[in-house]
């Protein structure tokens, strides 16, 4: 048998025409399945403005959340989000970088994946506002009250990471798209050569254009690789600054960069195999692509189980009376005691079967197992914000949380939302990087005279 | 006052044919080529002995741009002109700045990388001399192409074709251009 890291990352593609015809082919063909799923989750996004739009007429209130819990479901899903983009920037960006050829055919994917989940990530924190309707007072802009943001909060600190980490993951993702649009356009007639024309902006593939491009967008993955470290980083220190039991410690952001990439190689995974199946793609999304972002799953899990136990340790090693009772006791024992232990088999267990190869190499039994890993991340954060904050230093202000249908709502809507953008990318624009995919295929070809 | 100039442009099948041709072109003295090639072909750079992209250094200064104007927003804004004091934290205080800072320096590089690599490109530029030639849609798909500009006697057009050919050139298509 072949051993898996000689396996090709592409086959059965006759020639570049071929690959291009291949690969443009969704946008031109319309199948009676994605209009089901567009169905589905385009309702579910309708149901998602519905009950925001309750939640701006009403007021947070409509949310379970109260004193001493002020986060639940709401910065949970912001986090969880958040985190779900950083697999696909560490695809695109830091394995561009470590030229990981096989990325190439999920590069694009990873990336629009990356730019919907911050979407659905910047809404959140904007829902939890109290007044949205005032978000733009997080900008410096100057005000006719001659106040200013203060730069010391979190929330501003959160507002220049997602906003900086939307509009990057945009560019660079723009900037990759170009020379297949380029080729959308040559391949098409009528309105569509139009208006893929016009988002082309005219590229021609002149050998004086791909002198910039090619170092401009070895630039801005070069600028997208820290952006992976350093959003998750901030999002966790809105919790380690403050003093709470379970949120006030060191070690929150290098754990929640790695729970972050957790997460997201496992939608990666989530996404990629139905799509794979849908469109046929099965010569370019080879098993060798599903096995190695199994093998990444593991990997980051294993760093999520390292701060997992670094946790309890530390609140045993660190004799804080509060850090221990919320760690030995509450978390296991309390109210989300049942979460945890959920948590727990969806994070540390479920992935410890892609060390089977039987497991890595089967596109259902992986689409099933990172669905548990998405279900775990979310619990995580969860536990994280809600068990801390329902036990706090004061026994007096204990109080539990439960969720109303409200939070539920916009949690389920969310993840359509979500869906429905990444169906909609998938029929709009190339989803597998045509050019990038024909000049890996020239490199590793066999040279002919 | 421009004036159109007659163009050839030159289909080839593979990068490597067209290189070759590229070479042979030159060294007949024929210097004022371009191509277009489906994806980055290496070696472009110097067949067509192209200088260096300006992109990195307008990548460097947007991002030191980014990283002083966020600091001094910051500073001037919670330090200077109203003072925010919460928990007895210093008005001044660099370590939760230098977040935001980082941050800002990121968007402003990664922005300018884009602008930069469209506005060197002269993009967007929607129509364009090549999109009328027969053929060109290739350019974007599977096959290499090469633009000469017919200089001094007539003759040339004939030279060029007896160069190229041996190349394998597969089509050959007249172009007129208006001189920028």
């Amino acid at each position: 048998m072949i051993p898996d890291v000689t396996d090709p990352v592409i086959h059965d593609v006759p020639n570049d025409k071929g690959l291009t015809d291949q690969l443009l082919r969704p946008l031109w063909k319309f199948t009676g399945r994605w209009w089901i799923l567009i169905g589905i989750t385009g309702a579910g996004t309708v149901w998602m403005v519905i009950c925001i739009a309750y939640l701006f007429r009403t007021g947070v209130g409509v949310w379970g959340n109260n004193i001493p819990v002020a986060w639940a479901f709401a910065i949970t899903s912001f986090v969880w989000w958040i985190g779900i983009g950083h697999a696909g920037t560490f695809i695109s960006a830091i394995m561009l970088l470590l030229e990981q050829k096989w990325r190439t055919s999920i590069n694009r994917f990873a990336e629009a994946m990356t730019l919907f989940a911050v979407v659905c990530a910047a809404m959140f924190p904007v829902l939890h506002l109290g007044r949205p309707w005032f978000a733009y007072w997080l900008a410096p802009y100057p005000a006719t009250m001659s106040v200013w943001p203060n730069f010391k909060s979190a929330l501003a600190w959160d507002m220049a990471a997602v906003a900086t980490y939307g509009i990057i993951s945009l560019t660079f993702w723009y900037l990759g798209l170009l020379p297949d649009l380029a080729a959308a356009r040559d391949s098409s007639t009528g309105v569509k050569r139009k208006v893929y024309g016009v988002f082309a902006l005219g590229w021609r593939g002149a050998g004086r254009h791909w002198r910039h491009y090619k170092i401009g967008y070895i630039l801005l993955a070069g600028l997208a690789t820290p952006l992976v470290i350093s959003v998750h980083s901030i999002v966790s220190l809105d919790f380690s600054i403050a003093q709470l039991p379970g949120w006030h410690s060191t070690i929150f952001p290098p754990y929640f960069v790695a729970g972050a990439i957790f997460s997201g190689f496992a939608m990666v995974i989530t996404l990629l195999v139905p799509c794979r199946a849908l469109f046929e793609l099965e010569n370019v999304v080879t098993l060798r692509h599903l096995d190695n972002l199994a093998k990444m799953v593991l990997v980051t899990g294993w760093v999520v189980i390292y701060a997992y136990v670094l946790e309890q340790f530390l609140a045993w090693y660190g004799a804080d009376v509060f850090e221990f009772q919320l760690y030995f006791r509450d978390r296991l024992f309390g109210p989300y005691g049942f979460w945890f232990v959920l948590m727990l088999v969806c994070n540390v267990l479920v992935p410890q079967l892609y060390w089977i190869h039987g497991v890595r190499r089967n596109p259902w039994a992986l689409f099933f197992t990172s669905v548990l890993v998405n279900v775990g991340m979310w619990l995580e954060r969860f536990i994280i914000i809600v068990a801390s904050l329902s036990r706090s230093h004061l026994p007096s202000s204990w109080a539990d949380y439960s969720p109303t249908w409200v939070d539920l709502s916009i949690l389920f809507g969310s993840v359509c939302f979500f869906l429905f953008m990444f169906l909609l990318f998938l029929r709009l624009v190339p989803f597998i990087p045509i050019t990038e995919l024909k000049e890996l295929r020239a490199e590793i070809r066999p040279k002919t005279a | 006052m421009s004036r159109a100039e007659r163009h050839l442009l030159l289909e080839f099948p593979t990068s490597e044919s067209m290189l070759e041709a590229i070479a042979n072109l030159r060294a007949a003295g024929f210097n004022q080529l371009e191509t277009y090639t489906p994806w980055p072909v290496s070696g472009i750079d110097e067949a067509l002995n192209l200088p260096k992209s300006p992109v990195p250094r307008i990548v460097l200064f947007a991002g030191l741009a980014g990283a002083i104007i966020a600091y001094l927003i910051q500073w001037w804004t919670n330090a200077i002109d109203f003072p925010l004091i919460v928990g007895n934290r210093p008005a001044h205080a660099a370590p939760a700045f230098i977040l935001i800072t980082f941050e800002t320096t990121v968007l402003f590089a990664g922005l300018a990388s884009l602008l930069a690599v469209l506005a060197l490109s002269g993009l967007p530029k929607l129509w364009h001399p090549v999109f009328e030639a027969e053929g060109f849609e290739s350019a974007s798909v599977d096959a290499f192409w090469i633009e000469v500009k017919l200089q001094g006697e007539p003759l040339n057009e004939k030279r060029i074709r007896e160069i190229v050919a041996p190349s394998g050139v597969t089509k050959i298509v007249e172009m007129m251009r208006n001189e920028e």
